[in-house]
C-alpha cells in the first residue's frame, strides 16, 4: 500500500467538504467529486440553524450533545459563517408545562445553557412575539451560512493539496474482486457549458479508498456495487421572508410538529419545516398547502408574518438513515445522529465506506470520525486538526471593521461584505478599478462577484451561493444580467449566455412558491424587464436566424435632431406636418 | 364643494396619459389623477405594437397585419385595427421626438441585455442604433455601470447575426462620481456639461467623453452609449458627442430607472397640459361610491383626508401588477378600487408556469370588458355603466412576451377617452 494513499470522497454536501477537509490536512492524497456545485444537495437546502441541540434534548439527547459540542467549535473555526442570534423554547398557553420542564432539564442534562425567561423578557428580546404567550426558555442557538461554511472548508481542502471537482458525477464503482478500486466519472464541463475544472468526458480515478459521503442519495451509490444502503429520504419545506421579523431564533416547545420554527438568517427570517418522506430525492412533490402550513401556523408565534411578504419557498431532502431493525412509521421518528457503515464488515464489499445521516451543524465531527476510520486502515497516524484550525475567512477577527472609507463602499454594503468575507475581506475587496454594486438587494460588489467566479468558475449558480448576490428581495430581477456582465471577458458570450439562463431558471424555481402579493408584482416586474425590455424570451441569438433586411431601417430618419417630425422624410407616414 | 368633470382618469401612465389627451381633444372636461409614477419608469421607452404573436411566432416584421389574427379576448381585437392605426397618429403627433413612424415595419433595436427587440416607435435618440441599418458599430460602456458591459453586448449582438461590425469598448466615466451613482447623477453632469478635470486639466465632460472615445474609435459610424444622456437636453448632448467623434450617436435603452421612459412621461405630461387637461398625482383612489350601476364620484385620500370627485364618466388606467391597479394576496386575485372582476384560478399554482420564460397565467391577469371597454362582472354583465378600463389594468394579453405594452395601452387609452367624452357629451 502506498505511502500517502489517494481517497476518493463522494459528495460536496457539508459531509463529503468536511471529511476532504479533515483528510488533507492529516496528508493525505483527496479527489473529491460532486455532481453539481458545491452544496447541490441537502446542504444548499437546509434551515441555516447552527443547533445547540436543544430540539434533540428530549427525544435524542445523544444527537443533541453532539450539537452543543460542534456548536462551540463552529463559533470558533468558522466565526464568519455564523451569527450567534440565540435562540428561545417558546410557551404557548396551549403547550403543556410537563414538555416544557422537561425541555429545560433535558438541555441541562446534554450540557446546553438554558435558562427560562417570563413572558415580558422574552418579549423585550423579541417585540413581535404574540402577546399571549407564556414563556420562554433561551439557548444558544445560531444562524449558520452553509453556503459560505462549505465553499471556505473547500479551500482549505485545496490549499491542504486536495483536488474537487464539481459538476462530476459519479457513474460507476470500479470493482475488482470485490473491492472498490475507484470510480467512473463523467464531467459536464465543456465549451458552452460549465468551464471549471477537468473538460468535458468521462474519466476514471482509481483510489485506494472511496468514502460515499452522498446523503440521500447514498443509496444509488451502494447500487452501483450491489450494495443495499437504507437511506430514508424525508423533504422538509422552508419558507423565506423578506425582512428579518425576529433577530432571534424562535422555537416552539412542543415536542415535534410541523411548521415550528423561524430562524433569522442575512436579511430574511426563514421558516420551517416539514417531515414527509419521499421516494426520490430529486422529485418530489412541493405543493401549496405546505407554504401556507408554514405562514398560519408560525403567525401564532409571530402574528405580523400572517401578512408579511415571502419571497420564495424550499424544499430539502434529509438523508435520514434507520439501521435495519429499527423500522420506524413516522419519519420524525428516526434518529437524526450519523452512521458510519464500513462495507467490508457489513457487506463483505473492501475499499468503501458510506457516512449517512446527521446534521449540518454536527459536519465536522462525522468528518473526523471518518477520517479517523480510513487513517486507521492505512496505519496513518495524523492527529485531526479541523476543531483548532480556523477556516479561511475566519482567521483574524480584528478585520472586522469598518471598511466603509477604505474600499469606498457606502456602509451597508461595506458592513455586509465584510461580514460574508470575514478575514478575507482585504484581499478580495482591495481592487484598482471602481468597485460598484451588482445586487443591491443583498449589497454584493464588483469584486465579491469576481473573487467568486475566480473560485468557482463559469457557474452563475455557484457565484450567487458564494456571494448571495440575487438572493434578496428581488430574487434577481435586477441583477441577473449584471452577474452575466460580469461573467463575460473571462469567458466567452456563449458560455455567459448558458449561465445567464440556467441562473435566471434557477431563481424562477423557488419563487413559483411566493406568487402572491408584492413578491408577484416583483415577479411581473422581472419578468416584463427579462421579456419586455432584454428580450431574453426570445433571444434572437438563440433561435433562428432573422432577416435584417426586413425591417426598418431607419432610413427616413435624420439623426441627432429632435426638433420634430416635420423635418423627418416620411415615405408612408400620414402625419408630421 | 365636489370637484366635478365631465371624465375623470384614474391613472397617469401610458394609458391613463393617451385617454385623457383623447378626451380633451375632443372638446371633454378632463381631470387625471394618479398616485405614483408610471410603470414608464421601468419600462424601456420604447413603444412596441406586438412583436410576437400569442403563440410566439416573430419577431413580425408588420404588427398591424397580424392583429386580425389575435384571439377574441386581446384588447387590440376589442379596439379594433382602425383604432390602433389612430392612435398611433395621435401618439406620433404629440411626441415629435419619436422616430418610426415613416413605416408599418417593425424595427429592431438593440437593448443593454445585448438582444435585439422588435418595435413600432423608438426615440430620436435611439434611433441611429437601429439593427437593419449595415453600418459599423462601436458601443462604449461605462466602467462602473454593472447595467451594461459594452463588450459582451457587441458579442451578444454579433451572436444574433446583426448585419454589421459591432466592437465595444469600456471607459471611465471622467470626474468624480461614485461607484454608485444613480443614472440621473450622469444624465445632470451631461447636462449642465460640467466642468471635471482629466490629468490635471479642466474641460466640459462632454469634451473630455469624445476624447475618451475617439482613442478607442476605429472606423464605426455609429457609436451607442447606455440610456444616460441627459434629461433635459438630450438632442443637443448627442449631436454635440456626434460632432466631436466624427459618428451618429445613439442612446441603448435600459432597464430602471430608464432616462427615455421618463422623458416620455414627461412630454405627455406636457402634452395633456397643452390640451387643457388638468392633472394632479401623489395622491391615491382609494373608494367610491355608486347607486344603480353608475359611479358618482370616487375618493381620493389626502393627508388621511378622504376628497370626492365627481364626473359623468371614468377611466380606469391603473396599471397591471407593476403598476398596482392589480393585485392579489393568498386568496386571489382582485382589482383595489371597484373590486372589477378579474378572471383567475382558484389554486394559485395554475398563476405561473415552472418555466421562466414559460406561458405565465399571471402576465395576463386584468379586467374583461366589452367592446366599448367596460369592465364585466364574473357572469359578464357591466360593473358599472360609466366606468371604462385601458392599459395594463386589461386581462387578455402577455405585453413582455408579444412586445405589445405601450401599443396596447396608447389603443386602448385612446379608445377609452374617445367613448367617455362622447357619452360625457
Ligand atoms: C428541511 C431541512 C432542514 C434542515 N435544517 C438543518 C438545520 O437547520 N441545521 C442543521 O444542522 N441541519 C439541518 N438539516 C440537515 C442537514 O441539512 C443535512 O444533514 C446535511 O446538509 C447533509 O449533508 P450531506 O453532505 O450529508 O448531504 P448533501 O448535502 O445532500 O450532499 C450530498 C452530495 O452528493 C452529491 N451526489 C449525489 N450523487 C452523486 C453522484 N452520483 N456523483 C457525485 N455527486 C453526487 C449530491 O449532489 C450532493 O451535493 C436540514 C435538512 C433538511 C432536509
Ligand atoms: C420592466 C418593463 C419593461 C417594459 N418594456 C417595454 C417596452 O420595451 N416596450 C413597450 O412597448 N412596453 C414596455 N413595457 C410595458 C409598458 O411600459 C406598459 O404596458 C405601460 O407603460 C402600461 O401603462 P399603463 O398606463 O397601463 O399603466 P402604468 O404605467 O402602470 O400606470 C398606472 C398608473 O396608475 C397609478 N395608480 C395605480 N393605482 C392608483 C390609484 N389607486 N389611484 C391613483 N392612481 C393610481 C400608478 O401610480 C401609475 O401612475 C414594459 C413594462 C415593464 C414593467
Amino acid at each position: 500500500m502506498a505511502s500517502v494513499p489517494h481517497i476518493a470522497v463522494i459528495g460536496g454536501g457539508s459531509t463529503g467538504i468536511g471529511i476532504a477537509r479533515d483528510l488533507s490536512m492529516r496528508g493525505v492524497d483527496v479527489t473529491l467529486v460532486e455532481q453539481g456545485n458545491l452544496t447541490h444537495g441537502t446542504t444548499g437546502r437546509m434551515h441555516g440553524l447552527l443547533h445547540s441541540g436543544g430540539r434533540y434534548a428530549v427525544a435524542d439527547q445523544k444527537s443533541a450533545t453532539e450539537c452543543i459540542e460542534e456548536n462551540r467549535v463552529l463559533r470558533d473555526i468558522a466565526s464568519h459563517c455564523v451569527e450567534m442570534t440565540g435562540g428561545l423554547f417558546v410557551k404557548r398557553p396551549e403547550d403543556t408545562e410537563e414538555y416544557f420542564q422537561k425541555k429545560l432539564e433535558g438541555c441541562k442534562e446534554c450540557g446546553i445553557p438554558a435558562e427560562v425567561v417570563s413572558r415580558e423578557e422574552a418579549r423585550q428580546m423579541e417585540p413581535h412575539l404574540a402577546k399571549d404567550i407564556d414563556k420562554a426558555i433561551t439557548v444558544p442557538d445560531g444562524a449558520i451560512d452553509p453556503f459560505r461554511l462549505v465553499v471556505a472548508n473547500a479551500a482549505s481542502a485545496k490549499e491542504h493539496g486536495a483536488r474537487i471537482e464539481t459538476h462530476t458525477k459519479v457513474t460507476d464503482l470500479l470493482v475488482e474482486d470485490d473491492e472498490v478500486v475507484g470510480i467512473e466519472v463523467e464531467h459536464a464541463s465543456g465549451a458552452g457549458k460549465h468551464v471549471h475544472g477537468v473538460e468535458g468526458g468521462t474519466e476514471e480515478i482509481y483510489a485506494d479508498y472511496v468514502v460515499n459521503a452522498t446523503g440521500a442519495w447514498a443509496g444509488r451509490i451502494g447500487d452501483m456495487a450491489g450494495v443495499d444502503i437504507e437511506v430514508r429520504p424525508s423533504k422538509g419545506v422552508m419558507t423565506i421572508m423578506n425582512i428579518r421579523q425576529v433577530d432571534t431564533v424562535i422555537n416552539r416547545c412542543k415536542p415535534k410538529g410541523d411548521a415550528d420554527i423561524v430562524v433569522p438568517h442575512e436579511t430574511t427570517a426563514i421558516l420551517g419545516t416539514t417531515d414527509e418522506e419521499v421516494d426520490d430525492p430529486e422529485d418530489y412533490p412541493e405543493k401549496q398547502w405546505e407554504v401556507d402550513h408554514m405562514i398560519d401556523t408560525l403567525s401564532e408565534l409571530v402574528p405580523m408574518l400572517e401578512d408579511a411578504r415571502t419571497i420564495r419557498s424550499f424544499w430539502g431532502v434529509r438523508p435520514l438513515y434507520e439501521p435495519p431493525n429499527v423500522g420506524s412509521d413516522d419519519p420524525t421518528d428516526i434518529t437524526r445522529d450519523y452512521f458510519l457503515l464500513d462495507h467490508d464488515e457489513r457487506d463483505n464489499l473492501q475499499g468503501m465506506t458510506s457516512i449517512v445521516g446527521g446534521k449540518f451543524t454536527t459536519y465536522r465531527m462525522m468528518g473526523e470520525e471518518i477520517s479517523d476510520h480510513v487513517c486507521e486502515k492505512f496505519g496513518i497516524d495524523a492527529e485531526c486538526r479541523t476543531a483548532d484550525v480556523p477556516l479561511p475567512g475566519s482567521e483574524d477577527f480584528s478585520v472586522l471593521r469598518d471598511y466603509m472609507d477604505e474600499f469606498g463602499l457606502r456602509s451597508p454594503i461595506g458592513r455586509r461584505s465584510v461580514e460574508r468575507l470575514g478575514s478575507r475581506a482585504d484581499e478580495v475587496l482591495k481592487t484598482d478599478g471602481p468597485n460598484p454594486t451588482v445586487c443591491e438587494c443583498e449589497g454584493v460588489t464588483r469584486a465579491e462577484v469576481q473573487d467568486a467566479i475566480d473560485q468557482s468558475g463559469s457557474d452563475l449558480n455557484a457565484v450567487r451561493i458564494r456571494t448571495r448576490s440575487s438572493m434578496g428581495n428581488c430574487q434577481g430581477g435586477f441583477c441577473c444580467h449584471r452577474m452575466a456582465n460580469e461573467l463575460y471577458g473571462e469567458y466567452d458570450e456563449l458560455t455567459t449566455r448558458e449561465a445567464w439562463d440556467e441562473l435566471l431558471q434557477e431563481r424562477w424555481k423557488g419563487q413559483r412558491h411566493a406568487l402572491w402579493g408584492q413578491q408577484l408584482s416583483q415577479a411581473m416586474l422581472n419578468y416584463a424587464m427579462h421579456a419586455a425590455t432584454q428580450n431574453r424570451d426570445n433571444d434572437p441569438a438563440d433561435g433562428t436566424p432573422i432577416d435584417f433586411s426586413a425591417f426598418d431601417n431607419g432610413q427616413a430618419v435624420t439623426t441627432g435632431d429632435d426638433a420634430g417630425a416635420t423635418d423627418v422624410a416620411t415615405d408612408g407616414g400620414q402625419h408630421g406636418d | 364643494m365636489a370637484i366635478e368633470s365631465d371624465v375623470l382618469v384614474i391613472g397617469g401612465g401610458l394609458a391613463g396619459l393617451t385617454s385623457a389627451l383623447s378626451a380633451a381633444r375632443s372638446g371633454a372636461d378632463v381631470r387625471l389623477v394618479s398616485y405614483k409614477q408610471s410603470t414608464l419608469r421601468n419600462a424601456s421607452g420604447l413603444v412596441d405594437i406586438l412583436g410576437y404573436t400569442p403563440n410566439g411566432e416573430g419577431p413580425l416584421t408588420d404588427p398591424y397585419d397580424a392583429i386580425p389574427d389575435l384571439p377574441s379576448e386581446h384588447p387590440y381585437k376589442t379596439v379594433g385595427l382602425e383604432t390602433v392605426r389612430e392612435s398611433m397618429e395621435l401618439f406620433d403627433e404629440v411626441t415629435p421626438q419619436y422616430r418610426g413612424s415613416h413605416t408599418d415595419t417593425n424595427a429592431l433595436l438593440p437593448t443593454h441585455g445585448g438582444t435585439i427587440k422588435p418595435t413600432a416607435r423608438y426615440p430620436a435618440g435611439a434611433s441611429a442604433g437601429v439593427a437593419s441599418d449595415s453600418r459599423d458599430v462601436l458601443l462604449v460602456g461605462l466602467e462602473s455601470m454593472t447595467d451594461f458591459n459594452a463588450e459582451h453586448a457587441a458579442a451578444h449582438l454579433d451572436a444574433a447575426g446583426v448585419p454589421f461590425d459591432v466592437r465595444g469598448e469600456t471607459i471611465r466615466f471622467p470626474g468624480e462620481l461614485r461607484a454608485d451613482a444613480k443614472v440621473t447623477r450622469y444624465a445632470k453632469m451631461l447636462d449642465t456639461n460640467s466642468e471635471v478635470t482629466v490629468r490635471g486639466r479642466k474641460k466640459p465632460v462632454r469634451e473630455a467623453i469624445a476624447e475618451l472615445v475617439n482613442t478607442e474609435i476605429e472606423n464605426e459610424s455609429r457609436v451607442g452609449f447606455p440610456a444616460v444622456l441627459g434629461d433635459d437636453h438630450t438632442a443637443e448632448i448627442r449631436q454635440e458627442l456626434g460632432e466631436k467623434i466624427g459618428a451618429d450617436v445613439f442612446e441603448v435603452p435600459m432597464g430602471p430607472p430608464s432616462l427615455p421612459g421618463l422623458r416620455l412621461e414627461d412630454r405627455l405630461f406636457e402634452a395633456l397640459d397643452e390640451a387643457g387637461g388638468m392633472f394632479e398625482t401623489g395622491n391615491p383612489v382609494e373608494d367610491f361610491e355608486a347607486e344603480d350601476g353608475h359611479i358618482e364620484h370616487v375618493l381620493v385620500e389626502k393627508n388621511g383626508a378622504m376628497v370626492p370627485y365627481s364626473a359623468d364618466e371614468f377611466v380606469l388606467a391603473t396599471g397591471g401588477l407593476v403598476g398596482k391597479g392589480i393585485n392579489s394576496d393568498r386568496e386571489g386575485v382582485f382589482e383595489p378600487i371597484f373590486d372589477c372582476h378579474i378572471d383567475h384560478s382558484e389554486d394559485r399554482y395554475d398563476w405561473f408556469d415552472t418555466e421562466a420564460f414559460g406561458d405565465h397565467p399571471f402576465a395576463s391577469f386584468g379586467v374583461t370588458t366589452d367592446d366599448r371597454l367596460r369592465p364585466l362582472d364574473g357572469s359578464g354583465d357591466l360593473e358599472f355603466e360609466n366606468l371604462r378600463a385601458a392599459g395594463s389594468v386589461l386581462g387578455g394579453y402577455d405585453f413582455a412576451a408579444e412586445k405589445s405594452g405601450s401599443g396596447v395601452s396608447i389603443a386602448t387609452g385612446y379608445e377609452a377617452g374617445n367613448h367617455a367624452a362622447t357619452e360625457a357629451q
